[in-house]
Order: C-alpha cells, then sequence, then structure tokens
C-alpha cells in the first residue's frame, strides 16, 4: 500500500480536521487533542456530505449536515443517523509531515 | 402552472432524483473556520438552564391546574401549561433531536424522547424524517415535512393551531406502528434497522395514552387528560404560529436556504418557547450550530442574507398574502431582496424541478 504525503502536522489545528484530495477519492485528516493523527473518507456514510466542514469533539467527527458522529479512531459510527462505519487509514507522521496509507 | 405531487412515493420526488436536485450540494455562506468552530461549540449549561425552567413550569402550572380543578380561574395557568407541553416540546424535539441542545449525549437523548412524546411523533421515525428534511429541504415529493403545501389549504392550516389535523393523523400511524412497523412511506427514510424501534415507541406511546384513558374514565373525569394529551392541542397555536413561517410562502424546489427559509425577530418569551429557531435561514444553512449561537451566528453573516423580518406580525403580514396568492398561482412564491454585500441567490434546478424549461 503507498503512503502519501498529505499534509504538514501544523496544517491541522488540535481537536480539528482538514480534508485531503488524491486521486479522485477525498479523505478527512484529523489531529486529535492527545497530538495523534487519524485519516477517514472525507464523506459522512449517510449521505455524501463533506466531513471536514464538521465540529470534532475529542474523538468524536459530527457530520456538519445531519448531526451524524462517527468515532474518528475506528470510524465506528456513533449516532444516528449514521448507522455505516466510516473507512479509516493508517497514518505515520515523519518530518513533520503526515502520510496516509491509501488503499 | 404545475400541480405538485407531495407523495415520497410520486412523480416530483422521482423527477428530483434524476435531475441532481435531491441530496444536491446546497448554498452556504463564507464563514471562517475558526469563527464556524467557536459557533459549533456545545454546552450542557445553557439547554440544563432552559430545560429547568420549562420542566419546572410546567409541574408548578399542573400542580395548581390540579389543585383547583375545575374552577374556570385555572383556564390560564392550564392555557400556560398547554403551550410549554404543545408548542415548547415542538423546539425541543428539534434541537435535541439534531444533538445541539445539550453537549451530552443523554441528556439530548432524554429530552428528545420526552418531548416526542408530548409532540406526538414517534421518535424513532422523526429523527429520520428530519434529516430528509434537512437534506432536501422544501423539495416537493423528498421532504416529508413541508408544512404549507401548494396550493395552501388554508382551512387545514387553521385547524392545525389546534392541533386537530396532526392528533387525528398521529392516533391511526400510531397503532399503525404498533402492529406493524413504518407506513410505506416512513420506510422511504426509515432505514430497515431502526423498525423495531419505531414498533416499540409506538407500543410505548400507546400504553401511556391507554393508562390515561383509563384513569380518565376510572375518575369520570377529563382532568389527565388535561395533563397528558389534549395539551397537544390546546397548546398547539404558538409551535403552528411560529412553524408556518420557517417557511411559508417561500420559494420550493431550490438549493439556497435564503429562498426557501425565513428569519423573523421575535419577542423573548417566544423565543424560549421556540428555543431561537426564528435563526431559521441560519439554522438550516449550519445545523450543527446549537440554539444558544444563533444569535451570534446571524450577526456574523447577515450581510449575505435577506433582512429578517421585524416581528411575528410583519412575518405573518408578508406571509399571509404569498400563501393566498398560491391558491390560484401555485408557482408563485416570495423573493426578498438580497443586501448588496450578499451574494446572488442560487436558483439551479428550479425550473427542471417542476418539469419547465427556463424560457417558460
Amino acid at each position: 500500500m503507498p503512503w502519501i504525503d498529505a499534509c504538514a502536522t501544523t496544517d491541522i489545528d488540535e481537536e480539528d480536521l482538514i480534508r485531503f484530495d488524491h486521486a479522485g477519492a477525498t479523505y478527512a485528516i484529523y489531529h486529535s487533542p492527545e497530538g495523534k493523527f487519524y485519516a477517514t473518507a472525507g464523506l459522512c456514510s449517510h449521505e455524501n456530505v463533506h466531513l471536514c466542514d464538521g465540529l470534532v469533539m475529542d474523538h468524536i467527527i459530527e457530520c456538519p449536515k445531519h448531526n451524524g458522529q462517527f468515532d474518528y479512531r475506528t470510524g465506528e459510527a456513533k449516532r444516528a443517523p449514521v448507522c455505516i462505519n466510516l473507512k479509516t487509514y493508517k497514518t505515520k507522521v515523519e518530518a513533520g509531515r503526515v502520510f496516509i496509507e491509501v488503499s | 402552472m404545475s400541480n405538485r405531487n407531495y407523495s415520497l412515493l410520486g412523480p416530483d420526488g422521482k423527477r428530483a432524483v434524476e435531475i441532481g436536485l435531491a441530496a444536491a450540494e446546497w448554498y452556504h455562506t463564507d464563514v471562517p473556520r475558526k469563527e464556524m468552530k467557536a459557533f459549533m461549540q456545545r454546552s450542557d449549561m445553557p439547554a440544563i438552564r432552559d430545560t429547568v425552567i420549562l420542566y419546572g413550569l410546567m409541574i408548578l402550572f399542573a400542580a395548581i391546574g390540579i389543585a383547583f380543578w375545575p374552577s374556570p380561574w385555572t383556564i390560564p395557568v392550564w392555557l400556560a401549561y398547554g403551550v410549554l407541553y404543545g408548542s415548547a416540546s415542538d423546539s425541543r424535539w428539534h434541537e435535541a433531536g439534531h444533538g445541539t441542545a445539550f453537549k451530552t449525549l443523554w441528556m439530548n437523548n432524554a429530552v428528545y424522547e420526552i418531548a416526542s412524546f408530548m409532540i406526538m411523533r414517534n421518535s424513532a421515525t422523526w429523527r429520520w424524517s428530519h434529516a430528509r428534511h434537512h437534506t432536501d429541504t422544501y423539495i416537493v415529493g423528498r421532504d416529508p415535512e413541508i408544512a404549507v403545501m401548494r396550493p395552501g389549504v388554508l382551512g387545514k392550516l387553521l385547524l392545525s393551531f389546534v392541533g386537530i389535523p396532526e392528533v387525528w393523523g398521529y392516533i391511526p400511524r400510531m397503532i399503525t406502528n404498533a402492529i406493524s412497523g413504518p407506513t410505506p412511506d416512513e420506510r422511504t427514510f426509515v432505514p430497515q434497522s431502526e423498525w423495531p424501534k419505531v414498533i416499540r415507541i409506538a407500543r410505548i406511546s400507546l400504553a401511556i395514552y391507554a393508562a390515561t384513558i383509563a384513569l380518565a374514565l376510572w375518575m369520570q373525569s377529563i382532568l389527565p387528560l388535561m395533563v397528558i394529551g389534549l395539551p397537544r392541542m390546546y397548546g398547539a397555536w404558538h409551535h403552528i404560529m411560529t412553524g408556518l413561517l420557517q417557511h411559508g410562502g417561500l420559494a420550493d424546489n431550490v438549493i439556497d436556504h435564503r429562498l426557501n427559509s425565513r428569519t423573523v425577530y421575535m419577542n423573548p418569551v417566544s423565543r424560549f418557547i421556540y428555543w431561537n429557531m426564528n435563526y431559521h435561514v441560519e439554522h438550516h444553512m449550519f445545523p450543527m450550530v446549537p440554539y444558544h449561537a444563533l444569535p451570534a451566528l446571524h450577526a456574523a453573516i447577515k450581510h449575505d442574507l435577506p433582512a429578517p423580518n421585524p416581528s411575528i406580525a410583519a412575518a405573518f403580514a408578508e406571509m399571509w398574502p404569498a400563501l393566498n396568492r398560491q391558491l390560484q398561482f401555485e408557482d408563485y412564491f416570495l423573493q426578498r431582496d438580497l443586501p448588496k454585500t450578499a451574494k446572488p441567490y442560487r436558483m439551479d434546478f428550479h425550473e427542471a424541478a417542476l418539469g419547465q424549461t427556463a424560457a417558460e
């Protein structure tokens, strides 16, 4: 699986996320309150809304359209109207850059 | 002139999907990310304060009404209780359903279930209904929560002020849900995994109403129903008054909430009952902003919105003639002027959704 250079660690505030588009796909990259980075699919599994406009609360991302919630560490759907888990991707940090492993 | 078909299984909804109007990307006013994050922040305290006041007043009014029953001097107390039961429950259902009222999940869920029961909505069904309302706001054949259909049936709207059409529709729906689950139209927006919950909620509601009616028969008094059930009717007027203003007389089949939603400045009492949903353009454009942050959001984006109506009376003076005109001209809608600082309205899809071309 290729590792893709997505952004600088300083591009994302703690407890926030950004959108990252690559090869026709869209991803969401998160900076958790404890300083770790995570990546998920960029669109909500409910109705394809970009999660990048949503709200990060601890380890939860809330969709900006219908307030569905996921745990972005595992992709687990936590609150209706989302029922389908988000796809997650491995991340690593090297030399101040965040890489994600895309399939 | 078109004839709208509001059925979720009908041709208008099918056309909306075909032309890309359903689940489209809607217009949003640009708000810097840091500013929007601040607006979205959750807090328990405002909603705890408001909920203690709401339920405290309801208990107080009900206690006075029961203690002095059947004195006619209790009528004002029952009217006040009714508005809190039959109207404030609408806004609590709404905000707690979004999950934005409280920061704590269980608090949102608890208030949501209580409010859903009082406003006579199956909490499982309506969570999904409202999600669709936000995806496809006032898109004909897609939105299950269109309060003012065209041409409007004004008599039905007036009866809604005392809850008659809603309660009349709720009772058989509750019984159907309790026996066989969601109705065919409900199954278009409620996922199958939630159908057992729809049944469970309907059975619990049915049991509470049956117990209340049994108590009334045993006491040979209407008093139990004055506390549970009937206030959904005699206290409904406020949520209908404010609810009609949300979208009434405005555009349908558009992807710009500035065209189909209305912001109205209201008095503090109505804002408490309505939990700031008078900022309705702002709510639809950014549904993750809690009710208590909507006035600040309004201040930040009003340069991009049509001017709010200055009062409830002024909003009705604007809306009611438009509803009357729609009786004759179904396609008519109010298009308010935008300030010079605003970006133009987005009218994409509007003609196509009506089966028309732009030249027609």
